[in-house]
């Protein structure tokens, strides 16, 4: 349930699009930018990318889907088709066959192009505050809750009811409405 | 001459708003009945100039006027009427008419079918109303005017993004829209409600339906946007947690707790303060979408040609209403007094829970949506903030909203028993236990925890089934008389029961689709066969087509299953006349169980196709999900009793005189 697998190869553009119709807007807007410079409609994994030892090549997938396109607009460089990313994930691909663990690849990436290339952003002293942010989140609208609720239990049920009189314009069609029923 | 009626109505609009603004607000201060009137005539005034722009901007669509910029830039001769149509929203500046000319469309149905408010808050709303209005007709004014011309007026135009040529996205906008503007009657009514100090539950009994028909039209708005993502980017994928996505998503999610909240306080007078606080933060962030979406904020890495001047003017328009509402509601929020008692076990307790955690969820995918803006302001450092994060935190503040779901619909007002509730949900939770026991034993390649999230849909669906076979008695009476209890069951129960139905099975969908998705990325000579989920798939080569305004390179794929022939896919690969982009279309089988995607690839060198092929089991059932809510939504909606001022037939006449 947490941990949902993301698939999304063969991109059509050369710069990243996705997901809404306002994210389309941004796309055509750069598509408008970019004409001219050329379009090289490609997929993501090649064919001729994969492994072929099949364990290797998930732990590729894995580790590809966790590092982003550099010059795309979100999107991993298991989902881009931009040439950059297919350097990248042919990096990956190489340093696991070269016997790297996991972590050694992504960390050698990483050495190369810094945090921003983790889709997954490192807990540090910058992080902090997002990733606490669910749990001060939680916090805080439950204390909120919490002090309505109580405000709820003290309160008598009907003490504002009763407080505000009615006003001439509502007397008025109370009546009214009584006169009908009538 | 057309394009400039349709400007002209434009400015006319923003006068009328800015009278519907003022003159009902005094009345409404100064207790003058004739001049809150004016709130009436004046919004149905604005809502009619806008119509008259926008359909003065349709017609140069339609007609292909390059004379303006705006079709120029946006459209094609060749293109079908639909999509000449569905183009005068494919783009900033007609997007942003469709927007207000919706919010318009509110402040009129208000105008209308207020009858039964009191006067004094529908004159407020009313003018809160104009003041969105007014505010965004100044937007579209200065800095994104659609009915500027091009002189000379060029042949021919440079056509929209053929990704954007779908049915499915063509309507996706007006949803969307209907969906984000839709919250502003809360906001209005909210901020009304604070002015006049007073709230009871006849103003949730507004303000209630008008959400609901908001949400409905949100959850439809980003069901398409899904459903379009996946077949039609070719990836297989139906969210991406893309930063676009998350600012459709955010209101989403405060928009389904103040639905819930609203339901406590128009039941039971509880919740208001919480209740208009929402109201507040749900249009809030509905601009806080269209602002991230309009100003380019977020692309910073591709800086692309949005005029900076607009993204100043949403994030103005963003921070005077917000910052106003949330001021106002700090002065004035201690005057609404709480009422309804009620203790933590209760059906109210189960909706602050519910509240909770959808205002939690909300602001998690607000924070990580906006993190790496702030921090690259304030240290210049670039973090990425990817789907593994919202993943990480917004799926386990799912898992007790949908553990508590069930029971919520179990516990009384008041004081529920929550022993009682936990019998009675016993079924439930016997079939949700032995689904995830045979998926652990079935399904065993694949996350540990995705057969605990199939339970936990399979929990929501069967729970939502279990209440209203309780309510009908089912096992205790006999089956007429459970038939004649069903049948009599309030329309609200049902869209209650058939909302959550449709939770549960979005769920599963989820889950099966996350965790079991199946891939195969090959290169495929013509006559060559593969296999994938039980499926045989043979390539028949590539043929050429020619479709009204592209051309087409198209597969044939010849799919058998257990020997037998299930179908034929011809997944393609299109390249649009103008402007001249590719695009791929996926081949699909659909089924129930599964859908079956096959995508084309490029040419290899030595004659194969590079072809990718997936199983995505289940995937159906997010978007039948969604569509339940819907359902479940309009049935609520239509439910006599709970409609806002809707009169008994007989008592119709007295609602004109009251007027």
């Amino acid at each position: 349930m947490t941990r949902l697998f993301w698939r999304r190869p063969n991109v059509l553009f050369p710069l990243s699009s996705r997901g809404t119709f306002g994210h389309s807007i941004a796309v055509f807007l750069l598509f408008c930018m970019t004409i001219g410079a050329g379009i090289f409609p490609a997929s993501a994994v090649q064919p001729d990318e994969v492994l072929s030892d099949a364990r290797m090549e998930a732990r590729a997938r894995h580790i590809s889907a966790g590092l982003r396109c550099m010059v795309c607009q979100n999107q991993s460089i298991d989902d881009s088709n931009a040439p950059l990313a297919r350097d990248l994930r042919i990096l990956v691909r190489e340093r696991l066959k070269a016997g790297d663990s996991d972590e050694a690849v992504v960390s050698y990436i990483v050495q190369r192009y810094g945090d921003f290339v983790l889709l997954r952003p490192p807990f540090n002293f910058e992080t902090v505050l997002l990733w606490a942010a669910p749990l001060l989140l939680l916090i805080g609208a439950g204390v909120f809750a919490w002090t309505q609720f109580r405000g709820s239990e003290r309160q008598p049920t009907q003490d504002r009811i009763a407080e505000a009189p009615l006003s001439a314009e509502e007397s008025r069609r109370l009546e009214e409405i009584l006169r009908k029923d009538a | 001459m057309s394009v400039e009626i349709g400007h002209f109505a434009l400015v006319l609009a923003l006068l009328v708003s800015l009278a519907q603004m003022v003159v009902p607000a005094w009345g409404a201060h100064v207790g003058d009945e004739r001049l809150m009137a004016v709130g009436r005539s004046a919004a149905i005034g604005t809502f009619v100039l806008v119509l008259i722009a926008f359909v003065m901007l349709a017609d140069a669509y339609v007609r292909s006027d390059f004379s303006v910029l705006n079709v120029w830039a946006n459209s094609h001769s060749a293109k079908p009427l639909i999509y000449r149509l569905s183009g005068v929203w494919g783009n900033h500046e007609g997007s942003m008419v469709l927007w207000v000319l919706i919010l318009t469309l509110f402040g009129a149905a208000v105008a209308l079918f207020g009858g039964y408010l009191p006067s004094t808050l529908k004159a407020r709303v009313l003018a809160v109303q104009a003041s969105i209005s007014f505010a965004f007709l100044i937007f579209i004014l200065l800095t994104s005017n659609p009915f500027e011309r091009l002189v000379p007026a060029p042949l021919e135009g440079r056509g929209l993004n053929p990704i954007l040529q779908d049915p499915a996205l063509a309507f996706h906008p007006p949803f969307l829209y209907a969906g984000y503007v839709g919250f502003s009657m809360a906001f209005s009514f909210a901020i009304a409600a604070l002015i006049e100090g007073r709230i009871d539950a006849a103003w949730a009994r507004w303000v209630r339906p008008w959400t609901l028909a908001a949400w409905m039209c949100l959850t439809l708005g980003i069901a398409m946007g899904s459903w379009w993502a996946y077949y039609e980017l070719g990836w297989g994928g139906w969210w991406f947690w893309d930063p676009v996505e998350n600012a459709s998503f955010m209101p989403w999610l405060a928009g389904t707790a103040l639905l819930h909240s609203a339901v406590v306080m128009e039941k039971r007078e509880a919740l208001k303060v919480w209740t208009i606080l929402l109201a507040i933060l749900t249009f809030s962030l509905s601009l806080m979408g269209t602002f991230l979406v309009r100003s380019g904020v977020l692309s910073s890495v591709h800086a692309f040609a949005v005029d900076p001047k607009r993204g100043i003017f949403i994030l103005a328009i963003m921070t005077i209403f917000t910052g106003g509402g949330l001021a106002l509601f700090a002065a004035r929020a201690t005057e609404l007094k709480q009422g309804g008692l009620f203790s933590p076990i209760s059906r109210e307790g189960a909706l602050v829970l519910n509240n909770v955690l959808l205002a939690t969820a909300a602001g998690t995918v607000l924070i990580g949506t906006l993190y790496p803006l702030a921090l690259e302001a304030v240290t210049g450092d670039k973090i990425s903030v990817g789907p593994p994060y919202f993943n990480l935190t917004f799926g386990p503040l799912m898992v007790p909203l949908l553990l508590a779901l069930p029971f919520g619909s179990f516990l009384g007002w008041k004081r529920g028993d929550l022993r009682a509730a936990a019998e009675r949900l016993l079924t439930a939770a016997g079939i949700a236990l032995v689904v995830a026991v045979l998926a652990f034993a079935f399904m065993s390649p694949g996350p540990w925890a995705a057969p605990l999230g199939l339970a936990l849909g399979i929990w929501v669906l069967a729970g939502a089934i279990s209440e209203v076979l309780f309510r009908a008695r089912f096992g205790q009476a006999g089956l007429p008389e459970v038939a004649r209890r069903l049948s009599n069951l309030p329309r609200s129960a049902w869209g209650t029961t058939i909302a959550h139905a449709g939770v549960g099975l979005m769920v599963i969908g989820i889950v099966a689709t996350s965790a079991w998705q199946s891939e195969r990325i090959v290169a495929m000579k013509p006559g060559e066969k593969t296999l994938i989920a039980g499926y045989m798939l043979e390539f028949r080569g590539i043929e050429s087509g020619r479709g009204p305004n592209y051309s087409e390179d198209r597969g044939r794929f010849i799919v058998t299953r257990d020997g037998r022939r299930t179908t034929e896919l011809y997944p393609a690969k299109r390249l649009y006349d103008a402007p001249r982009q590719p695009t791929t279309e996926a081949g699909i089988h659909v089924a129930l169980w599964g859908d079956l995607y096959v995508v084309l690839g490029d040419a290899q060198k030595d004659g194969a196709f590079a072809v990718r092929l997936y199983f995505n089991p289940l995937v159906r059932f997010i978007w039948i999900g969604a569509v339940l809510m819907f359902i479940g939504g309009a049935l609520s909606l239509s439910d006599r009793r709970l409609r806002v001022g809707a009169p008994r037939k007989s008592r119709k006449p007295m609602v004109v005189p009251a007027e």
